[in-house]
């Protein structure tokens, strides 16, 4: 991926301890992160995890009750949202329906009061050029509704960039799309980022997007964060189970820890060692983080299915105590399995939590 | 009316059956005596009408109800952009009364709807004594009229506005903000265009139902030929006269303005349907 | 999920310090016009009718005159209001359902009685309906008086309360899946069945909004009926022309009364109404 480049953007962005309440429903619980100047940041989490709201909160759209922002040592949230300056793209675009896509590009400009606003020309010239950087050439007089999804989509992203925004804010920009537009669109925003090096923040509840798109990722739940770091860094050092869980298929295992062992019913060859304290802990380990092994040295699973996933051949199983283990194996072992047989199975990464507490 | 097409069937034998009857149900409740006024006002053939404009009664009726709709329209459109505004778009304590207030008067008799300003203005009334110290009478006036009709029309342009803008949500404002827009700008570059159809229709609906009432104006004009007659209450004076061609030829006038109402309203829909079908 | 909600419903729930503009102005408007022309008004119908005492009140109302009048205006709008939910049931399902000609002038039609002013529907009524007219010329040689007599208060509310079913009952007719009906098709049911336990049930909830609305329409309604009603104290004279005798009388006390009367009544019924509605539309769901 390339490096962000450091232009057109102030300097970095500090997010302190937000919190959010709506009525009785807490939507953040003191959120901080802090965001390089031109880099491309994932809010990543399920719904109700309050990714939205924060996002907004940067727009100026929602009110924090506590906590700070500031952009380039700046108190962001005592700026109104008009003054911010801030390029939201919104989930389902918000488009002005009875304007052409031009008008609706060149809107954050002939808002402006008079003596900012740039001349006809000008905002007709930089509105081509938005268009161009979008391509949608030749499109400016189209209405919205003449649109595709993706399109539609573009013309969101132009109107936002022509504001010279100090900072891009994207709410879920694929998730009205479908799969191959998606994709497209995908490398299309990093590829616009990657040119006019701004700072960016997009929403997602897809950890696929986030992790292929993303400078760092920020994983939210029930309006906590609870790790950051680049996409490499959360796969490979996941701090809890939830964003284990939460950034890929897993299995899963219950079992308990013992001074320094985990130790799990009926499984003694399976004691990796932890430095959890005593109490019940969760085993997780990928699909295809495992390897097959000869009886008693592995997890028995008697399998259910066999099917084609990708380049790999997915196997579904249980165990002696009925719960549901998957594992893949390469495709040229496909004919070697069927549904009825048992397997013994053996995870080669392990990784164990402390029982997430149940959800307040 | 609805958005998606329901499944159409070739009618059955049972089904002609069900459209003979609807048809026929709407043949005799609505449509005959809507032909009817029509057929009675041209009886004696098409001079009944210049005969009854030319009546100065029947001109100052024309005028007063131009005059009370002129006052109580604006005002009422007035009332639903910032109610519809004020609901939709901001949450508060409150929110459930302003709406069944704005419900209230399709619940009420207009006759209650002129009763009440009889009872606050009128000779006896809360206020009527004072006022007539002063030489101010607010009833058995224009001014009566013109209360009672903004009391019976007054939910029309809301009721409009209100399920669209409530459908639309305020997502549009919002970028206008992060982009940057004031609220003059947001009101007038964003909001009211997107609304301009069902506002009008809005509007539409109020006019007709302001040149039209009667039960209200009723009570509160004191039937004064020629100075506080409407439209309707000429009608009636005419029909009460055994005037029957002239009635009719009034009442033609009316029905028309209801009729015309209603080719704007599948116009107003049939252009609004059109700029929000979405490309195939 | 309040934060992955559809943006339409967020923005509702904003009561903190909202970005849009024009909360004040907007409300303040609305109070001070709601007060002025709803409020201090409907004040004085509470206020007024206890001028003579409580017994003066009771007197009013238990008067044989007005309690007739108030029989004759409930009971009328009440069956012409069921009459107006059958038929505008029949009329909406034509609508949606069928393909024939002239089918979208029908539907239009339909939005008439909104518009059309009540007191030409009222003089045109009581001549289609009376001694001469189309209608009236055809069945009073039967022996069917429909004009100047109870059945014309009946006949003039029909007109009244026929958009309100079609209208409340025609989207949900429309917007009803297809597939919940071919799934019963396929179930084997018939069409009586399917009309009877998959259509109805969902449209029991608007269908009885629209026979609410076009009740409360009707036990109001004025214009329409006293052409046609031949307004005979005791027989056919309805309640609202009772309140404009009584104004006339200069018995403001006794007008309001009526009006209070009225009012609580309809409101009354209008809640009752409601309850079961949702009632009805919780088990829909």
């Amino acid at each position: 991926m390339a490096e962000p480049v450091e232009s057109g953007s102030d300097a970095g962005l500090r997010i302190d301890t937000i919190v959010k309440q709506y009525g009785r429903y807490p939507a953040l619980r003191g959120v901080s992160l802090d965001v390089q100047p031109g880099e491309f940041v994932a809010l990543l989490g399920p719904s109700g995890s309050g990714k939205t709201t924060l996002l907004r909160t940067l727009a100026g759209l929602e009110t924090p009750d506590s906590g700070e922002v500031r952009l380039g040592g700046q108190d962001f949230l005592a700026l109104s949202p008009r003054a911010r300056r801030v390029g939201m793209v919104f989930q389902h675009y918000a488009l002005f329906r009875h304007m052409t896509v031009a008008s609706n590009i060149a809107f954050g400009l002939e808002v402006r009061p008079r003596r900012d606003r740039p001349s006809k020309a000008e905002i007709a010239e930089r509105v081509a050029r938005l268009l161009a950087l979008v391509q949608l050439e030749g499109l400016g007089t189209r209405y919205p509704a003449q649109l595709s999804g993706g399109q539609r989509q573009r013309v969101a992203l132009a109107r936002a960039l022509a504001i010279e925004p100090r900072l891009l804010l994207l709410d879920e920009p694929f998730g009205a799309l479908d799969a191959t537009v998606r994709k497209e669109l995908r490398h299309h925003l990093r590829r616009i980022h990657d040119e006019t090096g701004l700072t960016t923040l997009f929403v997602t509840h897809d950890q696929e997007e986030a992790l292929d798109l993303a400078d760092r990722v920020a994983v939210l739940r029930e309006g906590r964060l609870l790790q950051v770091g680049a996409p490499r860094t959360l796969l490979d050092a996941p701090q809890s189970a939830f964003v284990h869980a939460f950034l890929g298929e897993t299995n899963r295992l219950h079992g308990l820890a013992r001074a320094g062992r985990v130790l799990i019913a009926g499984e003694p060859w399976l004691s990796p060692a932890t430095t959890l304290a005593d109490g019940p802990v969760a085993l997780f380990f990928r699909f295809h983080e495992t390897e097959i092994v000869g009886p008693d040295q592995g997890l028995a699973v008697r399998l259910f299915a066999v099917h084609r996933k990708g380049g790999n051949v997915r196997l579904e199983g249980r165990d002696a105590r009925g719960q549901t283990v998957e594992i893949d194996r390469p495709l040229t072992e496909e004919g070697q399995y069927q549904p009825g047989q048992t397997l013994y199975v053996r995870p080669t990464v392990t990784r164990i939590y402390a029982e997430d507490p149940p959800p307040a | 009316m609805a958005a998606t097409p329901p499944v159409r069937r070739k009618p059955s034998f049972g089904a002609l059956a069900l459209i003979l009857l609807a048809v026929s149900w709407i043949g005799v409740v609505i449509l005959a005596p809507l032909a009817l006024v029509f057929v009675e006002a041209l009886r004696k053939g098409l001079a009944t009408y210049p005969e009854a404009l030319a009546d100065p009664d029947c001109q100052a009726a024309i005028a007063l109800t131009c005059q009370v709709a002129l006052i109580a329209v604006p005002l009422n459109a007035c009332f639903g952009l910032a109610a519809a505004w004020c609901v939709t778009r901001f949450e508060f304590v409150g929110k459930t009364l302003i709406l069944s207030l704005i419900d209230l008067p399709f619940s009420m008799s207009p006759v209650i709807s002129g009763l009440v300003w009889v009872l606050v203005f009128g000779a006896n009334g809360w206020f009527g004594p004072q006022l007539d110290r002063f030489g101010i009478s607010l009833v058995f006036n224009v001014s009566g009229i013109v209360l009672a009709t903004l009391l019976v029309t007054f939910p029309f342009v809301a009721r409009e506005l209100i399920p669209l803008m409530q459908q639309q949500g305020a997502e549009e404002e919002a970028a206008a903000v992060t982009l940057g827009a004031g609220g003059f700008d947001v009101f007038f570059r964003v909001s009211l265009p997107k609304i301009a159809w069902a506002l009008l229709y809005g509007v539409l609906l109020c006019n007709a139902r302001a040149m039209g009432e009667f039960g209200a104006v009723s009570v509160i004009s004191g039937h004064v030929r020629g100075l506080t007659n409407t439209v309707p209450l000429h009608v009636e004076v005419l029909y009460n006269d055994y005037n029957f061609a002239a009635a009719f030829a009034v009442a033609s006038l009316l029905a028309g303005l209801a009729l015309v109402t209603l080719a704007a309203k599948s116009l107003l829909e049939r252009r609004f349907a059109m700029e929000h079908t979405p490309h195939g | 999920m309040k934060t992955d909600s559809p943006p339409s419903r967020r923005a509702l729930r904003w009561r903190e310090p909202s970005v849009l503009p024009g909360f004040i102005p907007s409300f303040g408007f609305v109070v001070v016009y709601l007060s002025l022309i709803v409020l201090i008004p409907l004040a004085a119908l509470v206020a007024r009718p206890w001028e003579r005492g409580i017994g003066g009140f009771l007197r009013t109302v238990t008067d044989a005159r007005v309690v007739a009048a108030l029989q004759l205006s409930f009971t009328s709008a009440l069956l012409a209001a069921l009459v107006s939910a059958l038929m505008g049931l029949v009329t909406a399902w034509v609508l949606t359902r069928y393909d024939f000609p002239l089918r979208s002038l029908l539907d239009a039609a339909i939005d008439l009685p909104f518009a059309l002013p009540t007191a030409v529907a009222g003089i045109a009524l009581a001549t289609l309906y009376g001694a001469h007219g189309w209608i009236g010329g055809r069945i009073e040689p039967l022996g069917l008086k429909i004009a100047y007599a109870p059945a014309g208060v009946f006949v003039a509310l029909l007109i009244v309360g026929l958009p309100f079913v079609v209208r409340s009952v025609q989207p949900v007719l429309a917007d009803f899946e297809a597939e919940a009906e071919e799934a019963a098709l396929t179930l084997g049911a018939h069409p009586g069945q399917i009309a009877n336990r998959v259509i109805l049930p969902a449209l029991a909830p608007a269908l009885l909004s629209g026979f609410s609305l076009a009740f409360a329409r009707a036990v109001g309604e004025y214009g329409s009926v006293i052409f046609i009603a031949g307004n005979m104290p005791m027989r056919s004279e309805i309640a609202p022309l009772l309140i404009i005798t009584k104004l006339e009388q200069f018995d403001y006390a006794g007008a309001a009364a009526i009006g209070l009367v009225m009012l609580v009544l309809s409101f009354g019924s209008l809640l009752v109404l409601n309850r079961l509605q949702l009632a009805l539309s919780r088990r829909g769901v």
